[in-house]
């Protein structure tokens, strides 16, 4: 039962915290068309980011140690009204999309301005805060249309924000068009997912689908939404093989845009993803199916190593990157696919640290277009040394995407490691560390040609203006430092592990199994422990 | 000063150095000179830790909890201070003469040289007071990666290539056998501390015990155990400094120093001894012994011979810890020292060869020996240590090689060391003779390399004598290393 109401009245802004995350940048972005004034386009954009990055600091302080915040929409509780629900598995999501955002706006500001030109600023932000607005929304919702509705915001304006690049290059508006199709086709996968779960439960609010689901036993309406849920978010996630539209997509954006999507966007469908697995299905139902392993390992394996031979054979550095992203994104599934604490926490540490790893080496590549306005790898020769710092952020976010240690990449990787290991599949360790070697494969190919062939002219002096240099530098300090001191990316999630792994809804893990089965079936988990049995000090789920 | 401060500061002087040479990038004499200053600093500081031991607490110092139960740490042990003292002050005499050959070779980018220089010794300090296997892999993978820019220095293709195949072949075995091997160690034993006597014992049995020592001995990729030794030779495309330095002592010194550490501390003398895993390790090590020194013996490249020699010479550390008993690890480590004083006075005089006469292959070197009599006779004493032959410090190690032997019953292992030995009499000793009594009787004047050059190697050739008379502190210094449980 929904317990401990508290009267809307004494709530001071504090408590608003969850939907002000949403509602700043969805409301920036019509003022900044409505005021029209393109010098004022980016501040705004960037003011909205920036309180939204302090208040994802905020809501993450709040709940990285257990706990969660729930919020009712208008006051009107739920199961009935749209909740927002907050714990350390969203919560650090919020943290890495809007830290993104406030790192890669000023970024944005020459980039952009080179890439797109000065005219459609006002609109482009406008679009960009829309798609950041989507993003927060699907990953902070705890309500199943909701996150539809968000997904659907943040697609659409990516396919705007991607078409984008077609002033430079008409191959963006197919690649939007394709990415179009697909995130349609995968939107409506998923939207059915939700249909069935709603006509078999009855209710949208994924706390209470999560209870309801319980009851139902084996129905088929519920095993076919699963299916359905997992192959649309599947596309969006871009999970070999629904990956296709990814390369283009990324390829032809313009630079800034690639930065925040490839650091953001997949992962809130990966979230999504877990959401649903984890926390509206509960893990023993996982536990049963288990022809998941059967499903998720090969296609995770599929997309390491696949992907990243592909990678190795490509001439444009963007699309290099591309195809590794797809392939980083096998490791998250191989995480999820581990079903152990150690393997959801390598999953969500990925996520992150596979976001701002990404982004710096993006950023890198895009300052080699706005010099000499192509990634070829045939038209940047040796521009690591004219270019040293940009050249520097580049090795220090190739060796973290290769997980070399000291870097962000290698915790995720050991992460991934320790959960094969621990569920005995030393063979999937084996096959994480040489598909790493294929990275190592691309990454060398990459830096040979920035660094060691001869400068095609002498035309590129120097560094790219500091509004681009400052963000590379950050992150590429942030890829060594969450390399070192993991506080915040482990602690985060090895909480979230053990909250989804538990079957909760953001609860205080109550009491996780002391060892989670080595294999795969686990009767034991079937009479699943609901939260009511939990002595969670925060309020109970509301059933 | 308390040790803990003294290891910080012996990981921090030589990035100082670095730092320095990048700020002070274009003004080659102070910025030398800070460098020189740094490396005595960085020796001091491990001189201080050496001060300390017996004196100060041992407990091991925590920087960053990177995992649960995993965190990166550093503490002092002997085996690792006798390494960071090898590495230091090797530092300080290689500096002097890289700024020689550098300069006198009209080489390009010294900034960067020095520069990667120090990257390269730091992490070999922090490998060297590594409390943890996590710890020592990070570090170790830095140091690759330190070293590539400085193997591909000169830009050529040849350079390229073969700094290509030292990155794979280092990276890819640290990357798929050592991080496997780390990762499954952490999950059988629930820690990664190096301890003495072991932390596997118990944990794991039969015919893993092996399997995972295969993973850590072949994923050390920088012991060059065969058939991973082929970056060693293809990494001799560097200057001179480089493979004096990183390739007869901090790179390959860290590699064997590395199998060292596995053996005593991860597996532990008599785990291994008891189950036997080590014995195929000794074999194989025994085998790149003897293969890498007939390699040796076909090379004309005076630096690819020695290249293969070190190859070679690294295998006997493997074997002192494969044998798996006291006097093995103790012979082991010793050979670090010996080796390193004797490989890097080599490596020195074939550098100051080149500087001099522009010359690499050894059949180009007749009759060298009566213009550089320095350089030659400092080759000479190199050549005799590696040898091993009294009154020099390579006896010692093969010496107590040898004991370790015949206390295991592994007479045969004896023959492999002498056989070995004769070797080195057959790859070493020509060129010397070439030197000094081949070629016409025409007397050119004596034309050494600048002072810078020739005198280093003749300190280090020195050091091989000095180092005969105190085997005796080294053994009682690692003696410690073997009082397992």
């Amino acid at each position: 039962m929904a317990t401990a109401e508290v009267a809307v009245a004494s709530k001071t802004l504090a408590d608003h915290l969850p939907v002000l995350q949403v509602v700043v940048p969805l409301v920036t972005s019509p003022l900044i068309v409505v005021i029209g004034v393109r010098s004022l386009a980016w501040p705004l954009a960037f003011i909205a980011s920036v309180i939204a990055f302090i208040i994802s600091c905020l809501l993450l302080y709040q709940v990285i140690d257990g706990g969660f915040i729930s919020y009712a929409i208008g006051g009107w509780a739920p199961p009935l009204g749209i909740e927002y629900r907050v714990d350390a598995t969203n919560a650090l999501l919020l943290f890495l999309i809007s830290g993104i955002s406030v790192i890669g706006l000023p970024y944005a500001l020459t980039s952009i301005r080179f890439e797109i030109g000065a005219k459609n600023e006002t609109l482009f932000y406008a679009c960009y805060l829309l798609c950041f607005t989507g993003l927060l929304g699907v990953v902070i919702t705890g309500d199943a249309f909701n996150i539809f509705v968000f997904l659907e915001i943040s697609s659409l304006s990516t396919y705007v924000l991607v078409a984008q690049g077609a002033i430079r290059d008409k191959r963006a508006l197919t690649a939007a068009y394709d990415y179009l199709i697909m995130g349609t086709i995968g939107a409506t996968f998923f939207v059915i997912g939700i249909g069935m779960l709603y006509m078999s439960t009855g209710t949208l609010n994924l706390a209470d689908i999560a209870d309801r689901i319980a009851d139902q036993g084996s129905n088929r309406t519920i095993r076919a939404a699963f299916a359905f849920i997992v192959v649309g978010m599947g596309l969006k996630v871009a999970l070999v093989p629904l990956h296709l539209w990814l390369p283009n997509a990324y390829t032809f954006a313009p630079s800034a845009v690639t930065v925040f999507l490839a650091a953001t966007s997949t992962k809130a469908a990966v979230y999504v993803l877990l959401r649903f697995m984890f926390s509206v299905y509960h893990p023993s139902f996982i536990f049963e199916v288990n022809t998941l392993y059967f499903i998720f390992i090969p296609f995770a394996l599929l997309a390491m190593f696949a992907a990243s031979f592909v990678a190795i054979f490509q001439s444009d550095f963007k699309r290099m990157l591309a195809y590794s992203s797809i392939a980083q994104i096998g490791y998250m599934l191989m995480g999820i696919a581990m079903l152990n604490v150690a393997g959801l926490t390598s999953t969500i540490v990925h996520m992150f640290n596979h976001g701002i790893t990404k982004a710096v080496l993006f950023m890198g590549v895009g300052a080699f277009v706005l010099k000499v306005g192509s990634s070829f790898y045939d038209s940047i020769h040796g521009l690591g040394r004219r270019m040293p710092i940009t050249g520097a952020c580049i090795v220090i976010g190739g060796l973290s995407l290769i997980g070399v240690p000291g870097t962000a990449g290698f915790i995720s990787k050991w992460m991934l490691m320790q959960a094969a290991f621990e569920n005995g599949f030393w063979w999937i360790a084996v096959l994480v560390v040489l598909s790493s070697l294929l990275a190592v494969a691309y990454v060398w190919r990459a830096l040979d040609v920035i660094y060691l062939k001869a400068p095609l002219d002498d035309s590129v002096t120097r560094d790219p203006p500091l509004t681009m240099l400052i963000p590379m530098i950050i992150l590429a300090v942030a890829c060594v430092w969450f390399g070192i001191d993991t506080t915040i990316s482990i602690g985060a999630a090895s909480t979230a592990a053990e909250s989804l792994l538990n079957g909760s809804f953001g609860m205080m893990p109550t009491e996780i199994p002391a060892e989670m089965p080595a294999e795969v079936p686990a009767p034991t988990i079937e009479s699943a422990p609901e939260p009511e049995t939990a002595p969670a000090p925060a309020p109970t789920e509301s059933q | 000063m308390e040790t803990s401060t003294a290891i910080f500061l012996s990981i921090l002087f030589p990035i100082l150095a670095t730092l320095g040479n990048g700020i002070l990038r274009d003004q080659p004499n102070p910025r030398d000179g800070f460098t020189f200053v740094c490396a005595v600093l960085t020796f001091i500081s491990v001189l201080v830790i050496l001060s300390n031991v017996g004196s100060g607490t041992t407990a091991p110092i925590s920087l960053f909890e990177v995992f649960p139960g995993v965190d990166i740490a550093f503490n002092v042990e002997p085996l690792g201070l006798l390494f960071a003292i090898v590495a230091s002050g090797l530092w300080i005499l290689t500096h002097i003469y890289g700024v020689g050959y550098m300069r006198g070779n009209d080489e390009k980018h010294h900034a960067r040289f020095f520069a990667c220089f120090g990257v390269a010794i730091s992490s070999a300090m922090g490998i060297s007071f590594s409390s943890n296997m996590f710890t020592l892999f990070l570090f170790y993978e830095i140091l690759t990666i330190s070293t590539y820019p400085l193997v591909a220095h000169k830009g050529t293709p040849e350079a390229i290539k073969g700094a290509r195949t030292y990155l794979t072949i280092l990276l890819g075995t640290s990357i798929a056998l050592q991080l496997t091997a780390i990762v499954w160690t952490f999950t059988l034993a629930g820690t990664l501390n190096f301890k003495l006597g072991g932390i596997l014992q118990g944990n794991v049995t039969g015919y893993m015990v092996p399997l995972l020592l295969g993973l850590y001995a072949f994923g050390i990729g920088k012991a060059a155990l065969m058939p991973f030794h082929r970056w060693l030779p293809a990494a001799m495309v560097a200057p001179t400094p480089v493979s004096a330095l990183l390739h007869a002592v901090a790179v390959v010194k860290a590699g064997v120093f590395t199998m060292l550490k596995v053996g005593v501390y991860i597996f532990g003398i008599e785990f291994l001894a008891e189950t036997g895993a080590s014995e195929w390790l000794m074999w194989l090590a025994a085998y790149t012994i003897l293969a890498a020194s007939v390699i040796a013996l076909t090379k004309d490249n005076l630096k690819a011979r020695l290249a293969y020699s070190t190859v070679s010479q690294l295998s006997y550390v493997t074997l002192g810890m494969a044998l798996a008993t006291q006097m093995g690890a103790i012979g082991g480590g010793m050979q670090i020292a010996m080796h390193a004083m004797g490989k890097i006075t080599l490596f020195m005089c074939a550098g100051s060869i080149y500087v001099a006469c522009h010359k690499t292959e050894i059949s180009q070197m007749t009759g060298l020996g009566r213009i550089m009599p320095i350089t030659f006779i400092s080759f000479l004493i190199g050549a005799l240590s590696i040898i091993g032959l009294p009154p020099l410090g390579g006896s010692w190690s093969k010496w107590l090689l040898m004991i370790a032997s015949v206390d295991t019953g592994h007479q045969i292992m004896i023959l492999v060391l002498m056989i070995s030995s004769l070797l080195n009499v057959a790859y070493l000793l020509p060129l010397v003779a070439r030197g000094f009594f081949l070629g016409s009787g025409r007397e050119k004047p004596i034309a050494e390399a600048p002072l810078l050059c020739w005198l280093p190697p003749a300190i280090t050739a020195f050091g091989c004598l000095v180092l005969f008379f105190f085997a005796g502190e080294i053994e009682g210094f690692l003696f410690p290393i073997t009082a397992a449980n």
